[in-house]
């Protein structure tokens, strides 16, 4: 019952805010100059929101649970990578005055070819992360009332269309910021219900019952397989967060690229206070639900207020983490819902068929749906993989693309659009076909299933090798116009100068 | 209330010297001459020295822990209180060294686009 009413609310918390911004936001004449105007606290908070999803908010702490230490390179893999982002791309993005990546690409490159790609790879990366977000709905809908795992998966695919159709990205910036702080409050007060449970019990010692690898951060078989894939991991996920399509697109909401840094920097501060949290649930996890560990472990921070403290209280705190599971779930798929939308209605449903044409609303709202659609029939078949491995893998497919595009694109000159198509296709299939093929076959412990399974260590290397190599050979046909955008993108807005 | 009067920009005296060096500095980078160039080159390099140590630093610290476990097993069984070291070192402290990074970096990167902007001249405040 406290999971039906902590759906609801939420549920209609998110479109209540997404209504009142939009009314703000019809004030004034341009959509997207009004959300240039977003001061950088609101904006982290919103970056933080939209970034923080299932997998962080469930799947984290089931993962450690399960496998222990070395699972704790999500967490630290995914706030690094906002690190990394912030020293290579963050003001230079913002200065290129880009939407989307694929608007960047074009701008940078001045090619058609090139803008089309990346266009097929915003889609096929946003859904392969929204897949998980969908599947997650299922679980925690299941967990808590025991409804069908499509009925989730429905729901926040029904909530996310309500609420990205009108469009819009200031009312979506404080739909996000309100589920930021949903979020933290949602796992931070249960954690010191629970402590507390804890230590009136005895503070049993989590790691008595657990395995010796629980406490060593290397991934799972140990040795050189096992230093491999935790070093992959690290590089897809410190690499990958750069590329993702829904960050990219918040990055232009900032007044300036020193307002970008400053946004970025006050996310990483966001991101480290939320991900203390979900170690704290995993290890409790260990004393008091040994047995979610085989099989049912992304249901551990659901579950965990209820084994622990029980009656009124228990209710209330299942009803907050329930709460936050969901508002996770809703604001990483409308910010991907968004970020698909944009580029599908750009280059599928606002193109003429036959001698009809969408027009701009029309054309965003139909690509929403499609967007949402595809990744929701994806999800019922596929509900057995982990929540947070699928987001890896989605890591793993934009470090091996995006992440090098980015890097080279900003502080490259010499990179043509030849370079960059061949780079990303060799990234793009090389990294694509170790996902699908890791999301079909069931994986061992040989080197085979690491090399496949977290591509990211040869993968990457491989797609910035490429881009190198091909635009020396090409080196002719670097765009006329590469030096003027190196001085848009790195001088500062406060010197005049032609951009 | 009485009529709004004309808005007056106030500027300090004007530095002569500074003053010339500045506006040449623009114009020799929009007109891409060999000049504008070297100034060009000089942010950039300034700035991507300045992420490349950000990210060493990063890379020697957070990124050395999978081997260090690697090469001494024995780190595994080691304990501050009643944590593991690894659950201490990547669920905790990892972080604020993190954020640490990020505001050095933005500190550092914002001086040198103060100075470039000293160099090349014609600051819009």
């Amino acid at each position: 019952m406290p999971g039906v009413v902590a759906v609801v609310l939420v549920s209609l918390a998110t479109l209540a805010i997404g209504t009142w911004g939009l009314r703000i936001s019809r004030t004034t004449s341009d959509f997207l100059v009004a959300s240039r105007t977003v001061a950088p606290r609101l904006n982290a908070s919103a970056i933080g929101g939209e970034y923080l999803s299932a997998a962080s908010f469930l799947g984290v702490a089931g993962l450690l649970l399960t496998f222990g230490a070395e699972m704790l390179w999500y967490p630290v893999g995914w706030t690094a990578g906002y690190l990394v982002l912030l020293v290579l791309v963050a003001a230079p993005l913002r200065r290129s005055g880009a939407y989307t990546l694929p608007d960047f690409a074009e701008a940078r490159l001045g090619s058609r070819g090139v803008r089309k790609l990346c266009s097929v790879l915003v889609v096929g990366i946003g859904w392969l992360y929204l897949l998980p977000q969908f599947q997650g709905a299922g679980v925690t809908l299941r967990a808590t009332i025991d409804a069908p795992p499509w009925a989730g998966s429905l729901v926040v695919a029904l909530v996310v269309l309500a609420s990205v159709s009108p469009g819009g990205m200031r009312s979506i910036t404080f739909v996000q910021a309100f589920q930021y702080w949903l979020k933290l409050t949602a796992l931070l007060v249960p954690v010191f219900v629970l402590l507390a449970v804890w230590m009136a019990d005895g503070s049993a010692d989590p790691t008595a019952a657990a395995p010796a690898s629980w406490s060593v951060p290397l991934a799972s078989p140990g040795g050189g397989v096992g230093l491999y894939t935790t070093y992959s991991l690290i590089v897809a996920t410190f690499l990958g967060t750069m590329g993702l399509p829904h960050v990219v697109v918040r990055f232009y909401t900032n007044p300036d690229g020193r307002a970008a840094r400053r946004t970025t920097l006050a996310v990483l501060g966001l991101l480290g206070i939320f991900y203390v949290l979900p170690p704290v649930y995993g290890a409790l996890g260990r004393i008091y639900a040994p047995d979610l560990a085989a099989g049912r472990s992304d249901v551990l921070v659901l579950e965990l207020p209820s084994l622990m403290v029980g009656g009124v209280a228990g209710s209330f705190l299942t009803g907050l983490v329930t709460a936050g599971a969901f508002a996770a779930f809703l604001s990483t798929s409308s910010g991907l819902t968004i970020a698909v939308a944009g580029v599908l209605s750009q280059d599928v449903t606002g193109r003429r068929f036959g001698t009809r044409r969408l027009g701009g609303v029309a054309a965003f709202r139909v690509a929403a749906v499609i967007a949402v659609v595809v990744p929701l029939l994806l999800s019922l078949p596929a509900q057995d993989v982990a929540v947070a491995r699928t987001v890896g893998l989605a890591f793993a497919v934009t470090a091996s693309t995006f992440a090098p595009l980015l890097m080279l694109g900003i502080w490259w000159r010499g990179l043509t659009p030849a370079g960059a198509v061949a780079g990303l296709l060799v990234g793009g299939l090389g990294s694509g076909f170790a996902v699908a093929w890791t999301l079909a076959a069931s994986p061992d412990e040989g080197w085979e299933s690491a090399l496949l399974g977290q591509p990211a260590a040869w993968s990457v290397p491989a797609s910035i090798l490429t881009m190198v190599v091909v635009s020396r050979l090409t080196r002719a046909s670097v765009p006329a116009h590469a030096g003027r955008f190196m001085v848009r993108l790195h001088t500062p807005e406060a010197v005049e100068l032609q951009r | 209330m009485s009529e709004p009067s004309a808005r007056v920009r106030v500027t300090g005296p004007p530095r002569r010297r500074a003053q010339d060096v500045r506006a040449a500095g623009t114009r020799e980078i929009d007109a891409e001459t060999a000049l504008g160039e070297v100034f060009m080159r000089s942010l950039l390099r300034e700035q991507l020295s300045l992420a490349l140590r950000v990210l060493a630093a990063l890379a020697l610290t957070v990124g050395l822990l999978p081997l260090l476990f690697h090469v001494f097993p024995g780190l595994g069984d080691v304990r501050v209180g009643p944590v593991p070291v690894a659950w201490l070192l990547l669920g905790v402290l990892t972080y604020p060294w993190l954020v640490l990074l990020g505001w050095i970096y933005v500190r550092r990167a914002e001086h040198n686009e103060r100075d470039f902007a000293d160099l090349v001249g014609s600051v819009d405040e």
